[in-house]
């Protein structure tokens, strides 16, 4: 599989991993193993990062990288002042960057997005924003300095897969940068669309924490996403409305003719 | 202890007791109770008025049906939690007629509800579970579900009925686990170093003990180095001045719950915080408890707002309990949500330790040694 690059680090996984809404820390622990994930993202907003015997420990001992992010946040500055605490706490430029315009739905308030991510880019960051399926929005991100761009396949939580796979692969299309499919993944077949649509890597977190079983479906996602993106550099056939024999039809044996 | 006649070694420490009870919280209190009630001394040390003690904040809801969880650990903490709610009926009896105070045992039942279609679909998924281990449910049109409860909002769209799920009023637990044990407990003495057969008191006393109870809740993390960890809760707690009647079930729905007393005040809680000993009340807490509340049942809007606050509940990582021996010293911690629920078991399975009685099917569920101290004292 080609390398999967955001920023110019080179990340082993293509899977990013939410730490929320886990059963219990040791089947977060479980479940990271089995994701194979090297970057899991986490809500500074519900956390203390200096609070040991925690969250945090469970990430350190797992070895893997923390993406903070501003869940939680219903404002430009509100998100930049989180994202300027998670820097402090965890030593990172890199935020994951949430501005949420509905409650219900959570789904991101485009203008907030669009001017919290400009200043945190001014500021030095290194912005991935959780971003609607809308490819202009996409592009403006883009523009403003982000690093990737994460568009949600369908809303937080919701499992409904991708909604719009017109819109997703728009994006992929103009994007300079990598396109991470963020929310809304509900099973593993999801995870394997979004790669097969050319998304560079899928973030998933209450598909695999509120599974029945969240290790399971740790290592179901993984596979998925491989298989996926392998799937996308192998290049798939062309569909087509008729049957193709798989075998050719030329030199078949004329079993009409008498042996010799 | 020395037979009559025996000669014996004046000790030097101050104090001497059969058992040293670190810990004046709902399950040290109930260990304590009921190893004397099997003829053991015993002195219970209790910090004293600790922000986030966990037994005032909590509702003392008695709901392992309820709080089933899927996997291998939700079936262990099925088992002890089945088997601790088995308990609270005779405990709440003892307890009640030892100490002249009733802890308001509360046999209403609980019911868990769905506001949408989305919270319907995953209360069916909650069902099937309970189903599948043969557990007791019974799943309610919503007009049903409002005959019982006609406070609920006509909104309502799916409800889940748990008959055997039940309610205390914990502070009411703890004043009769307090009066039964009078003396025994000594309040505003927390203990800094505990050790087999000795305990030592922030006052710089040290207490010889035949055995060490460590019941400390979030607190015991520190004294032993096993992975225990406060996890917060906030609560918001109400009081209907006309009297008890707008809602007589235990009512839980998403993340919330409402837990009724029997003079007319709820508990409404609680959010689950990883912020270590933080114990503040945040504006944000307090709204998203009273908003999803009020979305289920409207008329709270007229109740007084009698306490905001927040408890540490002491969790573990796979949120069970710890109950066994580590280094020569009993410990009785890690009970997370359960607290109250387990507090009558742990007692048991405690006295049963002390006296040479243990419980080894149960004690397995709940064995420290599970855990890597070194990795989590790191």
């Amino acid at each position: 599989m080609s390398d999967f690059v955001i920023a110019g680090r080179t990340l082993r996984s293509r899977l990013i991993l939410g730490t929320g809404g886990f059963p219990s820390l040791d089947l977060l622990a479980a479940a990271i193993e089995a994701s194979g994930t090297e970057l899991v993202t986490v809500a500074l907003r519900r956390i203390d990062p200096s609070a040991r015997g925690s969250l945090i420990d469970v990430l350190d001992r797992a070895g893997v990288e923390v993406l903070p992010n501003t869940a939680g946040c219903f404002t430009a500055r509100d998100a930049v002042m989180t994202a300027r605490l998670a820097r402090e706490a965890f030593e990172t430029d890199w935020v994951k960057l949430e501005v949420i315009g509905d409650e219900r739905t959570l789904l991101p308030d485009a203008p907030e997005l669009l001017a919290a991510a400009e200043e945190l880019v001014a500021d030095g960051f290194v912005v991935l924003p959780y971003t609607t399926d809308d490819p202009v929005l996409a592009r403006r991100l883009e523009d403003v300095g982000c690093a990737a761009v994460m568009p949600l396949g369908s809303p937080i939580g919701s499992g409904m897969g991708i909604s719009n796979p017109y819109n997703l692969s728009l994006i992929r299309e103009q994007a300079g940068v990598p396109v991470i499919l963020d929310a809304g993944i509900g099973t593993a077949s999801d995870a394997a669309l979004a790669m097969e649509h050319g998304c560079d890597g899928v973030l998933c977190a209450s598909a695999i924490s509120r599974a029945q079983d969240p290790v399971a479906m740790a290592r179901a996602i993984r596979l998925a996403v491989e298989a996926g993106r392998l799937a996308l550099e192998a290049g798939r056939i062309p569909r087509r409305r008729y049957a193709q024999a798989s075998s050719p039809m030329d030199g078949l044996a004329d079993l009409a003719a008498p042996a010799a | 202890m020395p037979a009559q006649g025996e000669l014996v070694t004046v000790s030097q420490q101050p104090t001497e007791v059969d058992v040293a009870v670190v810990g004046g919280g709902i399950v040290g209190l109930f260990c304590a109770w009921r190893a004397r009630e099997r003829g053991l001394s015993v002195a219970v040390f209790e910090a004293g008025d600790r922000d986030g003690v966990a037994w005032p904040v909590a509702a003392g809801m008695l709901a392992p049906v309820s709080e089933a969880q899927f996997g291998e650990h939700g079936a262990r903490a099925l088992r002890l939690g089945l088997a601790a709610a088995d308990r609270w009926p005779s405990a709440a009896r003892e307890l009640g007629e030892a100490s002249g105070i009733d802890p308001a045992l509360r046999e209403s039942g609980t019911l868990v509800l769905g506001r949408d279609r989305d919270e319907a679909e995953a209360l069916e998924r909650e069902a099937a579970h309970r189903e599948r281990l043969g557990l007791p449910v019974t799943r309610l049109r919503p007009s049903e579900a409002r005959r019982r409860e006609p406070a609920l909002a006509p909104t309502l769209r799916a409800a889940l009925e748990v008959p055997g799920d039940h309610s205390v009023d914990p502070r009411r637990v703890v004043a009769g686990l307090r009066a039964v044990l009078g003396d025994d407990v000594r309040p505003g003495a927390p203990a800094v170093r505990v050790a087999a057969g000795e305990v030592e008191l922030a006052s710089g006393e040290t207490v010889a003990a035949g055995r060490v109870l460590v019941a400390a809740g979030a607190w015991t993390g520190e004294l032993l180095g096993l992975p225990v960890r406060p996890l917060k809760g906030q609560v918001v707690r109400l009081r209907d001045p006309s009297g008890p009647g707008l809602v007589t079930h235990t009512l839980r729905f998403s993340h919330v719950y409402l837990v009724p007393r029997a003079d007319g005040r709820y508990v409404i809680g609680a959010t689950m915080e990883e912020r270590g000993f933080d114990t503040d009340v945040t504006a944000g807490g307090v709204y998203e408890l009273l908003r999803d509340a009020f979305e289920l049942v409207p008329g709270i809007s007229e109740l007084i707002v009698e306490e905001t606050l927040a408890g540490l509940r002491p969790a573990t990582p796979d949120t069970l309990p710890i109950v066994g021996e580590v280094d020569g010293v009993v410990v009785a911690t890690g009970h997370g949500r359960d607290g109250v629920l387990l507090a009558p078991l742990t007692g048991d399975l405690v006295a049963g330790l002390l006296t040479g009685a243990p419980d080894e099917e149960l004690l397995a569920l709940c064995d420290p040694a599970r855990f890597d101290r070194a990795g989590a004292a790191a």
